[in-house]
């Protein structure tokens, strides 16, 4: 039996820390950018969007880069930036690197680790790439004894994911194909997303197959970008610019790495991750105003919404026909536009979900904004469904 | 540099498993069996996974299986894996379940929960890959 947690009033971190900084850099084509430009760039901007200085940082994490790999990631950004920091890491966990990264922060800061935390990622996989990093980027998600030699790509080893689900529970290509439609809606209404164009589920159908059953559409984007956010304690929030944004609740679900060795193709650790974190946060499913939920293929999203907890095993097809995603919807999800169509730098994919997340919680979406947004779940994932974190956000200290 | 796009993918050469692939070139599946709880494993491993037992030994299977899941990959890996391929998930009659191809047949005659056999494809010079064909439904 898993261990899910400690209830909101046992646990040490529920409403202890805040996100209080917030900034993406341009995200899209960005052909005379490095990685470590926009990781910098991004940094400086939130640092300054939480009414910071340089000096008041004392943690730093950030991840690697694929285009720019380097062996002490973070203290190169900290030289960089001429920061000195007692706390100073990077972490990697592919997709789901982002908010391991914050469950760890917060827990750095509620011990006492560091006090004001800055948190930047960035990478070029659009302009950045060579064929042969390119090539060995694909090429290494599998097992590299008994899954690399067939050749499957990542699209492949999300496929089997798809084609299990729609076996077993009669999922469609067309419900699908609506995730990717309902993501591009919200995007339509980002002035900063990559793709804005709205398309139709014909489209989605109708564009070249990727790996059955995921189309071109059912895939998400590769981009250049960057994005941070500043963390510290519920108490010096209090004194900063912004309302703060807290972090009521974390957790985690690590179940394989390789997806022939995974539990099940249908039911992944998002399950144990949303569970733990809504114990911490003394809140459900039902609670949340939006959720950001990792959309790097169609069909995670479809299992994280029943893994998450926001309709039953099974059913997030019908859930997906019922147009709860999309604006206006009763749960919209990836209101920035998700990895599908606002961008997908890589491994720091999931921070813009983060940001998005804080501007909607602060109430300055602008035309985007859902109308009293207190709390939202976030949710990434790394491998193939493998490494799942989720956070309950919200306005509110309890 | 082109070479390492023509080439397929080989598996790195280890010492655990180098039985596993020596039962390939004999055109034998063989799996880690565990003398302490009788279950086999796959992928190789210096412990059993199901009970931490540490009496381990090759043995030859059956080779058939099931397909758990499958996908045709449209969009190859590199030039030396000619699309449309697939890559499927077999479950061994065994229990392991391992990724690996269907081949000798229409990608899109290829179900899941199709019997499958495992037949034995040259990979570059040194090795044979298990992959599987469709068996005739009774």
């Amino acid at each position: 039996m898993a261990n899910l947690g400690s209830t909101n009033k046992a646990n040490k971190l529920s409403g202890k820390v805040a996100i209080v900084g917030v900034a993406d850099t341009e995200v899209g084509v960005l052909p005379d950018r490095t990685p470590m430009e926009l990781c910098v760039e991004a940094a400086l901007k939130a640092i300054g969007d939480a009414g910071l200085k340089k000096s008041d940082i004392d943690g730093i994490l950030t991840c690697n880069s694929m285009v720019q790999p380097l062996m002490y990631h973070a203290e190169a950004m900290a030289e960089y930036l001429q920061i000195f920091p007692r706390y100073c890491m990077a972490v990697g966990a592919g997709g789901g690197t982002t908010f391991t990264a914050i469950h760890h922060a917060a827990s750095a800061i509620a011990t006492g680790m560091a006090d004001v935390i800055v948190i930047s990622m960035a990478d070029t996989m659009r302009s950045g790439l060579s064929r042969e990093q390119a090539l060995k980027v694909q090429a290494s998600t599998g097992h590299p004894e008994f899954e690399q030699p067939y050749g499957p790509t990542v699209p492949a080893y999300y496929a089997l994911i798809a084609q299990a689900h729609m076996a077993e529970f009669g999922t469609t290509q067309e419900q699908l194909a609506a995730i990717a439609v309902s993501t591009r809606q919200h995007a339509a209404l980002n002035p900063a997303a990559q793709m804005r164009d709205l398309i139709t589920v014909e489209d989605v159908l109708a564009s070249r197959m990727i790996a059955d059953p995921l189309h071109l559409l059912d895939c998400s984007l590769v981009s250049d970008g960057g994005s941070a956010i500043v963390m510290c304690s519920a108490e010096r929030a209090a004194d900063l610019p912004h309302d703060p944004v807290y972090i009521l609740g974390a957790g985690e679900g690590h179940s394989h790495e390789h997806i022939s060795a995974a539990r099940s193709l249908t039911t992944s650790a998002a399950k144990e991750a949303g569970e733990r974190a809504y114990n911490m946060s003394g809140l459900k499913p039902s609670d949340m105003d939006f959720a950001q939920l990792y959309d790097c293929f169609t069909p995670t999203v479809l299992v994280e919404l029943e893994d998450l907890g926001f309709c039953a095993k099974g059913e997030g097809g019908a859930f997906v026909d019922s147009g709860a995603l999309a604006p206006g919807g009763s749960l919209p999800v990836n209101t920035h536009g998700g990895l599908l169509s606002h961008s997908h730098p890589g491994n720091p994919g999931s921070m813009f979900a983060l940001t998005e997340s804080v501007w909607q919680l602060r109430h300055t979406a602008g035309e985007r904004q859902i109308p009293n947004a207190r709390h939202g779940l976030v949710h990434a994932q790394g491998g193939i469904m493998s490494s799942h974190t989720a956070l309950v956000l919200s306005r509110e200290v309890s | 540099m082109n070479a390492p796009e023509i080439a397929k993918i080989l598996p790195p050469d280890t010492l655990l498993s180098r039985p596993f692939w020596e039962g390939c070139r004999q055109q034998e599946l063989r799996l880690q069996h565990c003398a302490d709880c009788h279950q086999f494993q796959f992928y190789p491993r210096i412990v059993c996974s199901h009970c931490d037992g540490s009496d381990l030994s090759w043995r030859k299977v059956t080779g058939k299986g099931r397909v758990a899941s499958f996908t045709i990959v449209r969009r190859g890996i590199s030039r030396a894996y000619e699309a449309p391929y697939i890559v499927a998930l077999i479950d061994l009659d065994e229990g392991p379940r391992m990724m690996s191809s269907v081949v000798g047949t229409e990608p899109e005659t290829v179900t899941i929960g199709d019997i499958v056999e495992v037949q034995f494809n040259q990979w570059g010079e040194d090795y044979l890959m298990p992959v599987f064909q469709k068996l005739e439904q009774i």
